[in-house]
């Protein structure tokens, strides 16, 4: 768990980090319909994984927590809290909500430092205004990856 | 008017072959008179990723669930859902989703809450229809429009929806289980590669029997023939059509599916699901369970 108050990590876009926060804005500028189809655009973003874990895919975590199967791996360029996080999934065509989690994850994390990932309040993912064209239930399986992402880069980078 | 029934040779040997529509009829029947087509899925988005043209989308988290209450809608918001999908008392709905169809058997049920007069499945869901290349679209042009007037039904339970009172008196009774033999014998309280969704203890009811959902579906995801069926359900467990039967998964959704094939393919006159399903009875204050791959025996009380 993260050393957020309640407080904090219940309140409104203000206190999310800024790639989040602005994904957030892009999600609640739009009604609900559109932001289905701003999801089905993160879904059909998410890259291609590497070839080499395309071809060891037992290197990847599984994240049980989503209703789809999808699997993860992390990589750290340097040590501690300023090295580089970089993400990488793997999730099938006919899951395109588990792509969408992964891609806005990826958008938002990728390529920014394992200290500010690490940083990243739980309460993140029910702030980007997916709970109500989503379901509650099925947003668990973005905190299921970003936990894990969380706990594989601490891991990595020997913090 | 409802739309005619679909006359498929495969069909007829089903109790209830009026419950079923293959995909040849329906690809035959889209934009009749009187006729929706309604998506529902596990994935949310899988609707926007293309459907069968002119399809609605139902799903079951954010419109057939109280937001508040662990309960469906109530009449008012079923009529207002209706409506909203362009569905009047009248209208042949035809029912189709991912997954063997588990969401779309759900929704079919509660539909019959309802009382919907007909109500039907596309046998083999989405998968079928797109195994075979059928038209998939993303256009939204030939979804019907709104309509209004769909009356407020009070939501018939008893009939097919049994709560943990009915569960617990119903012990020993044909009861079946129609989650994975893991979650059955407590292994594990949820599908393999699916969320834990808070179960405190793993195991069955106790005397049900387990016969996983799947057990119904050939390998493309349609229906068995009714032969086959009967073997698994009447001849192997001994259950009759005529005795009042319980099904149960973890929150009632793939026991809709094995619901929809004892009521509507072998013609069980009085089938109920437990919605409640394992979240409610794995959990449940003085419940008793059973443990490994035996039924168990009825608990003294």
């Amino acid at each position: 768990m993260s050393p957020q108050t309640p407080d904090a990590a219940t309140a409104g876009g203000d206190s999310l980090p800024a790639a989040f926060a602005e994904i957030a804005e892009d999600f609640h500028a739009l009604g609900d319909k559109d932001r289905l189809q701003l999801l089905l655009e993160f879904s059909q973003s998410l890259p291609e994984l590497p070839e080499r874990y395309a071809e060891h895919p037992e290197l990847l975590e599984p994240v049980p927590e989503c209703q789809s199967p999808i699997f993860l791996i992390t990589e750290v360029e340097g040590t501690g809290r300023d090295a580089t996080a970089h993400l990488f999934f793997s999730a099938p065509p006919e899951a395109p909500t588990t792509r969408g989690f992964a891609a806005i994850l990826a958008e938002a994390l990728d390529g920014r430092t394992v200290g500010e990932v690490v940083d990243t309040p739980d309460a993140v993912t029910t702030q980007l205004g997916l709970a109500q064209v989503v379901s509650p239930l099925r947003l668990n399986g973005m905190a299921g990856m970003l936990a894990r992402i969380k706990r594989q880069l601490a891991q990595k980078a020997g913090l | 008017m409802p739309v005619p029934v679909d006359p498929s040779p495969a069909l007829q040997d089903y109790a209830h072959p009026e419950k079923l529509v293959t995909t040849d009829w329906l690809a035959q029947n889209l934009g009749a008179d009187g006729l929706v087509v309604v998506e529902s899925d596990e994935d949310v988005l899988l609707y926007e990723t293309g459907h069968i043209p002119g399809a609605v989308k139902i799903d079951w988290h954010l419109d057939l669930n109280d937001p508040v209450t662990r309960d469906y809608v109530d009449g008012e918001g079923f009529a207002k859902l209706m409506d909203a999908s362009g569905i009047t008392r009248e209208t042949t709905v035809v029912l189709y989703g991912d997954k063997s169809n588990w969401w779309a058997a759900y929704a079919l049920w509660v539909f019959e809450l309802f009382g919907h007069p007909d109500v039907r499945l596309l046998d083999g869901g989405r998968a079928a229809w797109q195994a075979e290349g059928r038209e998939m679209t993303t256009s939204s042009d030939s979804t019907p429009a709104p309509t209004t007037g769909y009356p407020v039904v009070e939501r018939q339970d008893a009939p097919i929806r049994a709560y943990r009172e009915d569960v617990l008196d119903f012990l020993g009774g044909p009861l079946i289980d129609v989650r994975s033999p893991q979650e059955y014998s407590g292994e594990r309280t949820h599908m393999p590669d699916y969320p834990q969704e808070g179960t405190v203890r793993g195991g069955h009811i106790p005397t049900a029997r387990s016969v996983p959902w799947a057990r119904a579906a050939a390998e493309d995801g349609r229906f068995k023939p009714r032969a086959e069926l009967q073997a698994i359900y009447q001849d192997e467990l001994g259950f009759e059509t005529s005795e009042p039967t319980v099904v149960y998964c973890r929150i009632g959704e793939r026991s809709a599916h094995t619901w929809f094939v004892l009521t509507h393919l072998l013609g069980f006159e009085s089938v109920r699901n437990y919605d409640g399903s394992w979240t409610e009875w794995g959990n449940g204050v003085r419940l008793p369970i059973a443990t490994g791959s035996e039924p168990g025996e009825v608990p003294a009380r």
